[in-house]
């Protein structure tokens, strides 16, 4: 047997535990497993690669991805993402730990989490937040389920049709299988209709509605009125956000909202093919005990010192069984650390040039591509980094040629618009670059 | 670990700042109108690079990782996390990816999860597989809702209860209430196995599946697993492996083989990518053949010319489960830890955790109680010790309280170890549950031990230096009651 640098035992330990054990072989410690279902090793698989393979074996497939400049959002933007916090969550002291339930030598990771729930309520205006989830549509679906839990007799929920799709088809995955009935509320020009929604509210039966705060089509929305006509029929208003974008505009709190979800990936989080990034939920202190996952709280130790622990368990699966208020264990501890790090760094002012930045570059191409004569404005609503317009060329013409450039832009929405996205990544050289392409191309 | 009790919001101080954002656009205000516009201003500290990096760096030497020393922590893996792993998932090109950008331009990203699903196959013998469940639980609800899609499919609709083990991981039942099941417990038997009597007359045309956990938490192989397959299957319904404790069987013996339809893996567990103190994880599904059409989408598939493409939406998939193919951050490090394995050091995995955890349970069963005695998998449970140090008078009161199954679990820590899983599974009121790993030399399984049993006497002798454990490390037995009673669950101004 040749030695493998992750396992430790040389021949002779083995030979002296299994003597211990009093068993012949390794093979004898599978003596209770039926005869049938040990495998014969032939399993299709390489034998081992040293570690100067492992890197040539992913460099050759990394070679196969395209490097693009990214203007495209929906649900992931290509923010920058500062050294300090991929640093700071490559310590394996945070990284290899596990849930922290030894509160004694869990302090760092309770910590974090106690300043991420700080960190959540505040860019949310709620009153707590949990520990983190896997994601923002996953976070909406628990929502749903805290809505129905605080909602008796109630059994339908909706949403806006100005939500995302991923967001949207999550949603009703889990409503599916829950057994919720859905209703959508559509739009009036690239805004959640509050007329939709008091027709759709008549029924009685709604336990909550979810709105995007920034929508699919990058319109800040305006919620003036939908508070009362949801907590008028006694439901609960969920907001979907961005939360990189809360640090400017108007927060589910200050619009009366009972929860607030949304993905963290903004907050610098690479983009990373889709994951791992961060679901965040926070809410009215009245919901905290329908609220799914860990939550954090801040206890004194037997000798009188401030120290945090895993707080009102009783909601969890571990204890809880079938009736806790979720499944979720495991979720994005460790990104939720990494968002910690960003917003500190970035603190109040960062935050708010990051969303001045990404806006002027947004509005600059915005302009620059109506100019361009290829374009019309769809909607003229207030929009911070993302935007939609209607294309004279077909989309996926407008992709390739953009794509043959190295830009990886104009998404096509489901009504067949197309989506740009800009961050403080990008300066106007490369915007006016994108904008040239299209021009070039002879469309 | 030294005790240190800054929070960032306490290290604030107006006018400094960690960022460096580009110079740009410059007299270009923000544009939103005053009624779309923040009113308070949000309440992030305001802090310089270096007190960042300090304060971090403060709060991880409170922390205890597995490169910290040993971790037997039951059911939860934890194996060493190699570092290679680390600087694959870190790679440019694939952390720049957007998850939609056009299949032409991450053509290696798509053959990441191709070849992931070819690695899993083979090792679980299932036929296909879906990354984009982000943890264990999350696999598991949408496991089951790819049992459901199934059943659903075939016009059975009347399959609504799941049969759940009363040995199993507190996700199994919760996981199934969320996706619409009821839940029916199967009892298990003094050896610790399902009660195969027990579970006969649970068996109907209502029923939808089983999960299963083999070996169960208490580590112990279901033996009569064939038989539970064919009783199963024999009344329609699937049975779903809880992949948590795969680890023993690695290069052994394969779910798929043993009749399951469904499972899940913990790459978190499993396949060495690290717990980061609670996630981000990746727990991917695999199913047999005839359930492939059932799996969530977004998913890669193969086209005839080799070129991958991402199926978005299919009619027969159970749905969407997350926001796009899962954490495929985490499924990179556990590829480059299948790579570094190799079929011949994976014939080696599993059952070197299964030496390592009999190895302890022979050298520490005259000091704790052994409730089952059999060889175990990769972990097995104690329950409690067999002299807890508790004396009684001659009337039989108690005159000196004894150490429990926590006082153990913290004073451990006192010798620089983690706590096992304790007080789970459910079955016994002191269970003690060690998952030692194949990563650890019988050098520190030999110390382990050592500690233990020096703990055992210490209990029979002053179970009282047990319960005012642990001494050494920077807080000690924080008061939960209060914590859960006047709950304080985010920073305020006034509390510094």
């Amino acid at each position: 047997m040749a030695a493998f640098s992750y396992f430790p035992h040389t021949p002779e330990d083995i030979r002296v535990m299994l003597d211990r054990i009093g068993v012949a072989s390794l093979d004898a410690l599978y003596a209770d497993v039926p005869a049938e279902y040990v495998h014969d090793g032939n399993f299709e698989l390489p034998e081992p690669k040293s570690e100067q393979e492992i890197r040539e074996f992913f460099a050759a497939l990394a070679s196969k991805n395209l490097p693009l400049k990214i203007f495209a959002g929906a649900g992931a933007c290509d923010h920058y993402s500062p050294s300090v916090a991929q640093y700071l969550c490559s310590r394996s002291e945070f990284s290899t730990a596990y849930t922290p339930y030894q509160a004694e030598i869990s302090q760092g990771t309770l910590r974090y989490i106690f300043e991420f729930q700080s960190l959540i309520c505040s860019l949310s205006g709620m009153d707590v937040a949990n520990a983190s989830m896997y994601d923002g549509p996953t976070a909406a679906a628990e929502a749903m389920f805290m809505a129905l839990a605080s909602t008796k007799k109630k059994t339908r929920f909706l949403l806006s049709e100005t939500l995302l799709p991923n967001v949207r088809e999550v949603v009703a995955t889990y409503a599916h299988y829950h057994g919720v009935e859905l209703g959508y509320i559509a739009h009036c020009g690239g805004q959640t209709s509050l007329d939709a929604l008091k027709a759709e509210l008549e029924k009685d039966d709604v336990a909550g509605v979810l709105l995007p705060s920034v929508n699919r089509f990058g319109i800040v929305e305006d919620f003036s009125g939908f508070a009362e006509a949801i907590h008028g029929q006694k439901a609960l208003a969920v907001a979907y956000c961005d939360p990189s974008a809360l640090a400017v505009v108007r927060t589910p709190g200050e619009w009366d909202f009972d929860i607030a979800v949304g993905d963290g990936q903004t907050l610098g989080i690479p983009l990373c093919f889709g994951g791992p990034y961060v679901g965040f939920m926070a809410c009215r202190k009245d919901y905290v005990r329908k609220m799914p996952g860990r939550i954090v709280g801040q206890t004194l130790d037997h000798d009188g010192r401030r120290c945090f622990v895993l707080t009102l368990q009783a909601r969890e699966q571990h204890i809880r069984r079938e009736k806790a208020t979720s499944n979720i264990c495991s979720n994005q501890s460790l990104m939720a650390l990494y968002v910690t790090i960003y917003l500190s760094l970035m603190g109040p002012e960062g935050m708010k040039e990051v969303n001045r930045l990404s806006s002027a570059g947004a509005h600059y191409l915005h302009d620059r591509l109506l100019e361009s004569g290829l374009f019309e404005e769809v909607f003229d609503k207030p929009f911070l980094k993302e935007f939609v317009l209607r294309s004279k060329v077909p989309a996926a013409r407008l992709q390739q040629v953009l794509l043959d450039a190295g830009f990886f832009a104009a998404l096509e929405t489901e009504e067949g618009l197309v989506s740009f996205c800009v961050t403080e990544k990008h300066g106007k050289e490369e915007i006016d670059a994108l904008v040239n392409s299209l021009k070039e191309a002879e469309l | 670990m030294k005790y240190y009790d800054k929070l960032i919001f306490e290290l604030s101080k107006e006018g400094r700042c960690g960022y460096s954002l580009p110079d740009a656009w410059k007299g270009v205000e923000l544009d939103l109108p005053e009624q779309l516009s923040r009113k308070s201003p949000a309440g992030l500290p305001e802090v310089s690079e270096c007190e960042v990096v300090r304060h971090y760096t403060n709060l991880s030497q409170m922390n205890f990782g597995v490169d910290s020393g040993f971790y037997p922590l039951g059911s939860c893996t934890m194996k060493y996390n190699p570092k290679i792993n680390e600087e694959i998932a870190a790679m440019p090109a694939f952390c720049s990816l957007h998850p939609l950008q056009p299949e032409s331009s991450v053509q290696g990203a798509l053959e990441v999860y191709w070849n992931m699903e070819k690695a899993l196959s083979a090792i679980t013998g299932m036929a296909a597989f879906s990354f984009n469940p982000c943890a264990g639980a999350h696999g598991e609800l949408s496991g089951l809702m790819t049992m459901r899609r199934y059943h659903e499919l075939r016009g059975d609709s009347a399959r609504t209860k799941v049969i759940v083990p009363d040995s199993a991981h507190g996700t199994n039942p919760a996981s199934a209430a969320v996706c619409g099941l009821e839940v029916v417990v199967v009892k298990s038997r003094p050896d610790g196995l399902v009660d195969v009597e027990d579970l006969k007359p649970l068996l109907g045309n209502d029923i939808a599946g089983i999960m299963m956990t083999n070996p169960n938490t208490l580590g112990l192989f279901e033996k009569e697993i064939k038989e539970i397959a064919a009783l199963v299957h024999g009344c329609g319904g699937l049975l779903y492996y809880d992949g948590a404790n795969m680890n023993p069987l690695l290069g052994v013996v394969r779910p798929g083989d043993m009749g399951f339809d469904i499972m899940h893996l913990n790459l978190h567990k499993t396949f060495s990518t690290p717990h980061g103190g609670g996630g981000p994880g990746s727990g991917p599904i695999g199913v047999a053949a005839r359930l492939a059409d059932c799996l969530p989408r977004p998913r890669v598939i193969r086209e005839a010319d080799g070129r991958f493409r991402i199926e978005s939406e299919k009619d027969s998939s159970a749905g969407r489960v997350s926001a796009f193919m899962g954490n495929f951050g985490i499924i990179l490090r556990a590829y480059s830890y299948i790579l570094s394995l190799g079929r011949r050091n994976l014939l080696l995995a599993g059952k070197l955790a299964t030496l390592n955890a009999n190895y302890i349970k022979e050298e520490l069963r005259d000091c704790y109680k052994l409730p089952i005695d059999s060889i175990c998998k990769h972990e097995f449970v104690f329950d409690g010790l067999i002299d807890d140090g508790s004396r009684k008078d001659a009337d039989g009161n108690e005159t000196r309280p004894g150490a429990t199954t926590l006082d153990v679990a913290k004073r451990l820590l006192d010798y620089g170890y983690h706590a096992p899983t304790i007080y789970f599974p459910l079955l016994f009121h002191q269970s003690i549950m060690i998952e030692p790993t194949e990563t650890e030399s019988k050098e520190s399984i030999d110390a382990f031990i050592a500690v233990m049993k020096k703990i055992a006497a210490e209990a029979a002798e002053d179970p009282m230096l047990l319960k005012s454990a642990p001494h050494n490390t920077p807080v000690s037995r924080p008061d939960e009651t209060t914590a859960a009673r006047q709950p304080i669950l985010r920073w305020e101004a006034t509390q510094a």
